[in-house]
């Protein structure tokens, strides 16, 4: 299975590393070259400096034939438009794009595009937490 | 009319100022600080700062109403492709016009549906092309929705094409002549039309033709 990274920060390094050591093929492109100080120091997998929006650094990070494809920049509107060329253009089946803004999430969810948006998470997660939260009593001193 | 634009640069402030002048009801949105108070020193309420590519930010511009049009001016692609997509798919705006930065993006606006779109770089180019004549095909309009392009080609003293009859040309499927421009006059191609060196040919084509079309008319 061949995966496409856009985007190496702390997701996308941490995403990279893991599907690499369960034997997929990665491939990481961002447009900065110190992340790759991110991935492993011998990282096996290829890496590319470039915009994920270039036609040309996603064919040339073999964008044609990959399985998967990860959007994981910081710009949430930079994900929803690398997500729909990889899935419009390339017909790539497996694509997912990380939002940060749950209301854009919610409207591409809907359009179907696979998002994950971290901040939805935080929100049920502490919504969750606060309800069922045991307050310790406070012993006086 | 109703006009809201996204991005108060130097596009989007004259643009705004020119709807504004022609007593359009406009709103601008930009996001920066600096030059959100400068924008509203002018334009007062009719400027809003924030992110354009917010929901609450485009709702409270009025998107929900919807507004006739929304312009997408951005020096963001991404961005301004957002924009259009969120105006059309999710407030059921009816026309959007989106800027497009970096002419290599326009396959991502097309390929979203986002139509008209203004490159000033492919506009500038296009001029080039015009001006210099070293390029013996000019591209002088796009029509996108149809898949055509409008082309002129010049005729020189080496080329097949002069001296023959437009009917006489295997011009290729999707491609055929309009006019012919000879000493400032022009005249509308017919079968009958003879090509001469010096000839401005203007041709209607589907893109990718051009070359086809090149070799028919100048063998190159």
């Amino acid at each position: 299975m061949k995966a496409l990274i856009i985007g190496c920060g702390r997701v996308g390094s941490t995403i990279a590393l893991q599907l690499q050591k369960e034997g997929w093929e990665v491939t990481v492109i961002d447009e900065n070259e110190d992340a790759l100080s991110r991935l492993s120091e011998n990282w096996p997998g290829r890496f590319l400096v470039g915009h994920g929006m270039d036609t040309d650094v996603l064919r040339d990070a073999g964008i044609e034939d990959a399985d998967a494809l990860v959007a994981a920049t910081d710009g949430d509107n930079t994900n929803i438009v690398i997500g729909q060329v990889a899935q419009k253009r390339f017909g790539i089946q497996c694509v997912v794009a990380r939002l940060l803004d749950p209301a854009r999430a919610e409207f591409y969810a809907k359009r179907g595009m696979r998002i994950v948006c971290p901040t939805k998470i935080a929100i049920d997660e502490l919504n969750t937490a606060v309800r069922e939260c045991v307050i310790p009593p406070v012993v006086a001193g | 009319m109703y006009v809201v634009i996204a991005g108060g640069g130097k596009v989007g402030a004259n643009v705004a100022r020119s709807l504004m002048r022609l007593g359009h009801e406009t709103t601008l949105i930009e996001q920066r600080r600096d030059r959100f108070q400068r924008l509203e020193d002018e334009f007062e309420h009719q400027v809003q700062r924030g992110d354009a590519t917010e929901l609450f930010v485009l709702e409270r511009a009025g998107l929900a109403r919807p507004p006739d049009i929304v312009l997408a001016l951005t020096g963001d692609d991404e961005d301004n492709m957002v924009i259009c997509q969120l105006a059309k798919e999710r407030y059921g705006v009816e026309k959007v016009i989106a800027r497009v930065n970096d002419p290599r993006n326009q396959a991502h606006f097309d390929l979203m549906g986002i139509s008209p779109t203004i490159c000033a770089t492919s506009s500038i180019m296009a001029l080039v092309e015009h001006e210099v004549p070293e390029h013996d095909l000019i591209h002088l309009l796009e029509l996108r929705k149809e898949n055509l392009e409008i082309v002129e080609v010049q005729i020189d003293r080496d080329s097949p094409s002069a001296g023959k009859r437009v009917e006489g040309l295997k011009l290729p499927e999707g491609a055929r002549l309009i006019s012919v421009m000879r000493q400032g006059k022009a005249e509308i191609a017919v079968g009958s039309t003879t090509l001469e060196a010096g000839d401005q040919v203007l041709a209607i084509l589907e893109p990718g033709k051009e070359d086809e079309l090149r070799r028919v008319l100048l063998r190159r």
